[in-house]
């Protein structure tokens, strides 16, 4: 299998994985480290943007599999929509310039053991999962040539009715946002 | 896991995966000079692509377009604009920028430091990097297989909104706080409607990728997307209002109004710091132009096709691909596509400075009561339309005989639509140009009168005297 968007280069450089695995651990690092850094924070216009640069991680991680279409919605909803939300929410609420958020004893313990277990889950499944193996020089399942479109079929065809379940699940949650938001008679 | 361009973390998904010849710009390039092509090289290249051409179209865009603005600013105050350094003050914005540089670096004592620090690279780099995106001509676009392309331009955009947000918060004052929060709310409130107006373009086109839609525009003035069907037209008015708002453009200026908010988010900047958030700006103008033009406006196409056609031919003729051709088409196409932006610029230019600035609650009233529901109806008409009206996949010329009988049969209605708001367009282009030129010429027949004001010529007989016996005759 011909690797499609290098197609111009000879086929042997075309399959060395080693800028591949040097740019995942480049991403993997950005990721992980402000992934830290939201944790390590304490003030939480930091933690937003230490968030940023961790969202971005993925959305690099996602851009390396090919899967251009899944980072861009990665960007625009996560960066875009929710991490602009939190900022403004922050800014509406906190009292303080610069707000502190101390963690207390028990919700340290409570998210220590949820990362333990959630951490578990994702070694314990990595095994069973049908990943691409390098080892074996097999070429990893790459996306067809437009799967962008592809994944729009399979949206509105196969997957056609979670599809419209999470667009009314939205519409219900737009409705009570406008409901509690409404002007009090 | 295929990429070559790590840097920008472009994604490679080959597009056209067919027999068609393909002439691909960087290996025919590295050919002439006699280079090896392989992966090492080819990052190499595209370092040295990003380093000295992308930086310096971007800074270029930026310096012109400062100019540009203070230039038409001047023409439509009645004044000269910058006209001291450099031939018609051309070299002002480099003057100006020698002097950003040469300022002290200032952050307030109260600011977050770092965040205060990060700010201006966060709303910077986003729109440097979207230029990587961008189809300057048929095989002129660095990353021509980025299958999401308008999808990923808007969604790189969308970083910068966090770089303005974070300057206004970091700077711990409250105008720059006022600023942060009101560009938070446009932007958020804006980005529906720019992207409906933009999937509505979509529908109509059937492909996100940019160097895609230039081709599919390759047909003449009758086959630019804005001309499919009459709710695309609505479209691409939606869309212009919406990207001045979202890249904070007068009338939408709200999140730096100089008359309320000192400078809003910027007001703490100093130096280089705030020169970032200018070129953030001006490099935006010219993306969000450049969305438009890539995406209704045919790209990089002349009204006439003849890029489009010399294209094909050059890519088809029977003695192999003429790369020399192509490369003549490809500086035509970046020819056209500058021009194309440098009017849609000129025009959001022009708006900011004959328009006034609304509140906020009429900014976001004309979002969300106006602009929203008028493009879900846009959206809705013209997903009817390319349900009951389609058309013919492809080309004139390229891939269909537009003149033959068979065309006419199965596309009829939307051939006499396109036709027809083709002719519509140009008329309207054409009053515009007819308006602006009287404009341009009354605006000097009354500079001329003046400058140089014709002698008061009094009268050459005597005013005529009352009538000797009026008074007698009043009283």
């Amino acid at each position: 299998m011909t690797m499609p968007g290098l197609a111009y280069l000879p086929a042997t450089l075309a399959a060395s994985p080693l800028s591949e695995v040097l740019l995942f651990y480049l991403l993997a690092i950005l990721t992980g480290g402000s992934a830290i850094g939201i944790v390590v924070s304490r003030n939480i216009v930091r933690m937003a943007v230490a968030l940023l640069f961790t969202l971005i991680g993925v959305a690099g991680l996602f851009f390396l599999l090919n899967a251009e279409f899944l980072a861009a919605v990665q960007l625009v909803v996560y960066v875009g929509g929710t991490l602009i939300l939190i900022i403004f929410g922050v800014m509406l609420t906190s009292n303080s310039p610069f707000a502190r958020q101390p963690a207390s004893r028990g919700e340290v313990v409570l998210a220590v053991a949820l990362a333990v277990v959630l951490l578990a889950t994702v070694i314990l499944a990595i095994p069973y999962s049908p990943r691409p193996v390098h080892a074996t020089g097999e070429a990893a399942s790459l996306p067809s040539p437009n799967a962008t479109s592809r994944l729009g079929v399979a949206l509105l065809g196969e997957y056609l009715l979670p599809f419209e379940l999470v667009s009314v699940l939205l519409l219900a949650v737009m409705i009570g946002a406008a409901y509690l938001a409404r002007a009090r008679r | 896991m295929a990429f070559s361009t790590p840097i920008a973390l472009l994604p490679l998904s080959l597009s056209v995966a067919d027999s068609a010849p393909e002439f691909l710009l960087r290996p025919w390039l590295f050919d002439q000079v006699g280079l090896p092509l392989n992966r090492w090289t080819d990052v190499g290249f595209s370092v040295l692509l990003i380093a000295t051409v992308f930086i310096g179209v971007v800074s270029l865009t930026a310096l012109l377009g400062i100019w540009g603005e203070r230039k038409v600013a001047g023409r439509i105050q009645s004044r000269h604009g910058p006209n001291r350094v450099g031939p018609v003050g051309l070299l002002q914005s480099i003057a100006d920028g020698v002097k950003l540089l040469t300022k002290e670096d200032l952050a307030p004592g109260v600011a977050d430091k770092p965040l205060f620090r990060l700010a201006p690279y966060l709303a910077f780099v986003p729109v440097f990097v979207a230029f990587l995106a961008l189809p300057f001509g048929p095989e002129m676009a660095f990353e021509p297989r980025l299958g999401a392309g308008v999808f990923w331009i808007l969604a790189i955009l969308s970083v910068e909104v966090i770089g303005v947000i974070l300057a206004g918060w970091a700077s711990n004052n409250k105008w720059a706080v006022y600023g942060a929060m009101r560009e938070a709310c446009q932007m958020v409130s804006y980005e529906i409607p720019l992207g409906l107006s933009i999937v509505t373009a979509v529908l109509a086109a059937g492909t996100l990728n940019l160097v895609d839609l230039g081709h599919l525009q390759a047909g003449g003035l009758h086959t630019w997307i804005v001309f499919k069907n009459p709710f695309v037209l609505g479209a691409f008015f939606v869309y212009f209002v919406a990207s001045l708002a979202s890249n904070k453009r007068a009338p939408f200026d709200l999140p730096e109004s100089e008359s309320e908010l000192v400078a809003g988010y910027h007001t703490e900047y100093s130096g280089l710091r705030f020169s970032f958030f200018f070129f953030a700006e001006y490099a935006g103008m010219f993306i969000v132009s450049a969305i438009q033009v890539a995406l209704f406006l045919g790209g990089w196409n002349d009204p006439f096709g003849l890029i489009g056609y010399y294209h094909h031919r050059f890519l088809h003729d029977p003695a192999g691909i003429n790369a020399w051709g192509l490369i003549a088409v490809n500086l035509a196409g970046v020819a056209v596509f500058l021009l194309k932006c440098t009017i849609l610029i000129y025009v959001q230019m022009w708006i900011r400075w004959t328009l006034p600035r609304p509140r906020i609650d009429q900014v976001l009233y004309a979002c969300i009561k106006v602009l929203l529901p008028l493009s879900c109806v846009l959206l809705l008409g013209a997903a009817v339309w390319t349900l009951l009206l389609p058309g013919i996949d492809g080309v004139a010329w390229r891939d269909y005989q537009p003149f033959a009988w068979s065309t006419w049969q199965t596309a009829r209605g939307a051939l006499i639509t396109q036709g027809v708001l083709a002719v519509l367009g140009v008329m309207g282009c054409a009053a515009i140009v007819i308006w602006v030129l009287r404009a341009f010429a009354s605006g000097r027949g009354i500079r001329k009168r003046l400058t140089d004001p014709a002698p008061i010529d009094l009268p050459s007989e005597p005013p005529p005297t009352p009538p000797a016996g009026g008074k007698a005759a009043i009283a």
